[in-house]
């Protein structure tokens, strides 16, 4: 692989806090190289900037390896950029050539106010899995793990389900600023698995009411979660979910449901 | 003062099961009264937190990252151990027990070490119960690998996200606690103070990194599940936050910090690319199973890998250690990649990495498939591309991400790798209850000096942090408030509140005043390289010596020349780093004085002085068979305090992997 260096433009959000306006400023980047990560990029950018007695440019981020969901920009109009299946902190550099402008932005959505620049705040997929994201079980209470053996196919697909990193790029990519993609990956993820079958009904109907109470916005199949999300979770997933509600709906609902 | 490690006595088997059957209890009115406050919410923090809600204690945790579920925990790989002895193999309790003591070179506590190896079962029961989708066998029973040269399959596993999948069930656990009302969670919030109430330990001081504001916790007991410190190395493949501020501020108040210079450093990572390299990324253990490491037999080769022939490669893990060949533990694998490159073998651009080939690997898994599908003179591209097939079903996730990061496709050209910092055994000093020496303080996880020894083995990190946080904290918490029931919640004006408080905006405002030229991250770079060249893979009295003095000089100009952008109230991680840093800075010089005290090699420390002729670590277990806890005695004043190490089941012998 070749390596080479570049000068970039970016037009970055810049907002001081959840009151104020935001609006766009225009950087300039010298002699980054190809084999840097986005965000070191944006390292390099904002030792920079406190080089020059400026402020930095805040951005979430934790983990850089695309596991832990805490980055978040959108680049050039897409969620966690151009790359297929790859978070912000995976991007590379030498997915740019010399002289590009770059617009980045936080991502999206009435539901996930700024913070800072690019910083939202995404608290509410907390609370769609306190609304009933789990298995009711106390610690101590568990039997023998194999003495409930689980199709691989079951299991296998629990599993893809599961691999959601929380990182809201599918709300960010929606139209509709939804959260089904997130919530259907948890609710397929526990209802594929008899462990989570007694509190289906109760799961389904709870955390999708607390989805729409954040202020997210309502799926119409439009695909765009999918077509973004880092971890490949499938619209299935959400298909899924309906046949859960419904079913939910048929058996009357959930005694319990609040 | 005499370190008590409260270890119960009897035999081995014995020791925990007594100690569960007499400990005290909290009736459950009184748990409802009785506030506990947990610094963290990765594996340790979680489980502990949604445990002990379970149990009725009103209960807080408290988190950087924007919410529970992000913590570090999150990012590991390769798998979970557990005495499960699905396989029938011949594990038992006691083997993982044994493995682990020797994997640590002798250097941990037995007593602990068992009771580790005993609730590890339980662990994995558990975390199925919660949903927790770990891999499984068409038959429908869980799958275990190899992990770490062990003989035994217990390592459980989900792909390659374990970490992910265990975080998340205990996230859950927790969040539904939250939903219940028995835990209420802070996250962007760092703790920065303990408080000290007549010599205990009963709040916080934390600050909300959203707003800037400090605010005072009250708790009866305090719990640090705050991770390790890997980042004092700068590079490491720990996330970006990782830090030891909550360790460090519990340290300086008198909880001793045990065995700081256990440093294990992973010999399978991307290597550096440039100076402006922010973290490292693991390429996972298991791809030693089957990947042969190399570099060119000549010095300086600049020929690209492919051009290279078989004659002129040495395979030198292999060369070394026919016994084990690649599969050296960590320790050994590292500082054999360091000796090659340091000789002036190393390839890259950097010349400092050496190759991990797969190409044998296809080439004979191309011939089984081959012959699995009876094809008679299979033409080489055909056998490449059956290999290939195989090694994509065993390791694709992993060759896609080096190839995101490199650009280069590793089953086409070798990987370059290079160790890198990974993991700390050393913590916070702590009992057998996981209380430090601070009264009402405790550490769990990564944060504790910890049943690992001077080194760990692979897929035991997870397990420690779910063992204190499910099965350990729960008894030895309850047994220790039981004596504080009658202590009624202490208000925040309380002057010990008051103190704390102003300490820590003092300090803040002092950072604040400096307005400097050089930037946290340059100070942290600064620091991360004299520890990496002077306390990393190997170290000698020399340069120890020196790192000690380059630290204080970098102490005195981090606090007379940094520069901190923005404000106090305001969201603003250049402040949160620099808070970090400065912690950091202390660290590194205490570790660099246990690295000096402790004049013999063993585990992840190996000083250069102490080798057998050809190369090998020598332990000095006359000398060194205990755990150096330091004890903080004012600016870079620290006082050594020992506890002797007494193996009454294992022998201690020196490892040898020939
Ligand atoms: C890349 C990688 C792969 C790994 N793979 C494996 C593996 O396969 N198997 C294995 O067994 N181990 C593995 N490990 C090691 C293992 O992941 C860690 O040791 C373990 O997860 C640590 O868990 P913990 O709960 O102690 O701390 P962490 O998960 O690090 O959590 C720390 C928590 O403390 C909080 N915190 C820290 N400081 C403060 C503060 N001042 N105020 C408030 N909150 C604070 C953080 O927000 C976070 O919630 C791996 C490690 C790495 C880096
Ligand atoms: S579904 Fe995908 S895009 Fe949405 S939060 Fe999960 S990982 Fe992110
Ligand atoms: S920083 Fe963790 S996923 Fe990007």
């Amino acid at each position: 692989m070749e390596h080479y260096n570049m000068n970039l433009t970016l037009k970055v959000w810049k907002q001081k806090n959840k009151n104020q306006q935001g609006h766009f400023e225009t950087f300039q980047v010298k002699n980054i190289s190809s084999e840097m990560s986005f965000l070191e990029m944006f390292d390099v950018l904002n030792e920079q900037l406190i080089a020059e007695g400026k402020e930095p440019i805040a951005f979430d981020h934790d983990c850089r390896e695309g596991i832990c969901g805490a980055c978040s920009m959108h680049i050039n109009g897409r969620a966690h950029g151009p790359w297929h299946h790859t978070t912000t902190c995976q991007l590379h550099m030498r997915e740019y050539k010399d002289g590009d402008t770059i617009v980045v932005e936080p991502f999206r959505a009435n539901a996930f106010p700024v913070i800072k620049d690019l910083v939202v705040d995404r608290s509410g997929f907390d609370r769609i899995i306190q609304a009933g994201g789990y298995i009711s079980v106390n610690t101590g209470n568990a039997v023998d793990a194999n003495a409930l053996p689980i199709e691989k196919h079951d299991a296998d697909e629990a599993f893809a389900a599961a691999a959601c990193i929380g990182c809201g790029a599918c709300v960010a990519a929606c139209p509709n600023a939804s959260a089904m993609l997130f919530t259907s990956a948890k609710v397929s993820h526990l209802a594929l698995l008899p462990q989570g079958d007694p509190e289906r009904s109760i799961r389904v109907e709870n955390m999708i009411r607390q989805h729409d109470k954040e202020g997210f916005g309502g799926c119409t199949n439009i695909g765009a979660c999918e077509a973004e999300c880092p971890k490949g979770i499938s619209l299935e997933n959400i298909a899924r979910l309906n046949r859960e509600y419904i079913a939910a709906t048929f058996r009357g609902g959930s005694k319990n449901s609040v | 003062m005499t370190l008590n490690s409260k270890i119960p006595s009897g035999s081995l088997e014995s020791k925990w099961k007594t100690y569960k059957s007499t400990c005290k209890l909290v009736n459950p009115a009184n748990k409802r009264q009785l506030e506990v406050i947990v610094i963290g919410t990765g594996l340790a923090g979680a489980s502990a937190a949604a445990s002990l809600g379970e149990l009725g204690y009103k209960v807080k945790t408290f988190c950087f990252q924007d919410s529970p579920r992000r913590a570090h925990s999150i990012a590991a790989q390769g798998g979970i151990n557990a005495a499960k002895n699905y396989q029938n193999d011949g594990d038992s309790t006691y083997r993982l027990f044994y493995d682990t003591v020797k994997g640590g070179d002798y250097r941990a506590r037995e007593g602990n070490v068992y009771r580790l190896a005993e609730v590890s079962a339980n662990i994995i029961d558990q975390c199925v119960a919660q949903g927790v989708p770990f891999a499984r066998e068409y038959g429908g029973l869980l799958s275990n690998r190899s992990f770490g040269g062990t003989q035994v399959q217990r390592t459980f596993y989900a792909a390659g996200q374990t970490g992910q999948q265990l975080l998340i069930g205990a996230y859950q656990a927790l969040e539904r606690q939250v939903a219940l009302g028995n835990v209420t969670q802070y996250s962007r919030h760092e703790m920065l103070e303990v408080v000290m109430v007549d010599g205990k330990a009963r709040g916080i001081i934390a600050r909300n990194l959203v707003t800037g504001e400090l605010e005072r916790h009250f708790g009866h007991a305090v719990l640090l599940c705050s991770g390790g410190y890997g980042n004092v190395f700068y590079l490491s493949t720990n996330a970006m936050g990782s830090n030891v501020t909550a360790a460090w501020k519990a340290h300086k108040k008198g909880a001793f910090f045990g065995n700081p210079c256990f440093t294990q450093i992973h010999p399978t990572c991307i290597p550096v690319s440039g100076d402006h390299q922010s973290k490292l990324t693991l390429m996972s253990e298991s791809l030693r199973n089957d990947g042969r490491i190399w570099v060119p037999k000549k010095q300086g080769d600049n020929r690209k890998p492919n051009d290279i022939p078989e004659e002129e490669r040495d395979y030198y893990l292999e060369r070394r250690y026919p016994a084990f060949g690649n599969l050296v533990p960590r320790d050994v694998a590292s500082r054999a990649a360091k000796e090659r490159c340091d000789a002036g073998y190393g390839v890259g651009a950097s010349k400092q990495a050496v190759y991990l080939d797969y190409a044998s690997a296809i080439e004979r898994y191309g011939k089984v498939e081959a012959n699995k599908l009876g094809l008679e003179n299979p033409s080489k591209e055909k056998i490449t591309e059956l290999g290939k097939g195989v090694v994509e079903a065993k390791y694709g996730n992993l060759f896609e991400m080096y190839e995101k990061i490199t650009g280069e496709n590793p089953y086409e050209v070798p990987m370059r790798i290079y160790p890198a910092v990974h993991y700390t055994m050393g913590g916070l000093w702590v009992d057998y209850e996981l209380q430090t020496t601070v009264p009402g303080l405790y550490a769990l996880g990564e944060a504790n000096f910890s049943d690992h020894g001077a080194n760990r083995l692979g897929a035991s990190a997870l397990m420690q942090g779910l063992a204190d946080g499910y099965f350990v904290i729960p008894y030895t918490l309850g047994n220790n408030l039981a004596d504080d029931i009658r202590t009624k919640a202490i208000p925040t004006d309380h002057p010990a509140f008051v103190a704390a408080e102003k300490e820590v905006s003092d300090r803040i405002n002092k950072l604040m005043s400096i307005k400097g030229t050089e930037s946290v991250e340059s100070f942290h770079k600064r620091l991360g390289k004299i520890m990496w060249d002077k306390c990393g893979m190997a170290r000698n009295e020399k340069g120890l010596k020196e790192a000690i003095e380059e630290i204080k000089a970098l102490r005195k100009e981090f606090w007379s020349n940094v520069r901190i952008p923005g404000e106090i109230n305001e969201f603003n991680p250049e402040l949160d780093k620099a808070n970090r840093v400065a912690d950091f800075i202390e660290l590194g010089e205490l570790m660099c004085m246990d690295a000096l005290n402790r004049n013999e090699s063993c585990g992840g420390h190996f000083r250069e002085e102490y080798q057998t002729e050809d190369g090998e670590a020598m332990r000095q277990d006359d000398k060194y068979m205990y755990v150096a806890a330091w004890e903080y005695k004012g600016e870079s004043q620290f006082e050594l305090h020992k506890e002797d190490l007494v193996y009454d089941v294992v022998h201690p012998t020196q490892r040898s992997y020939k």
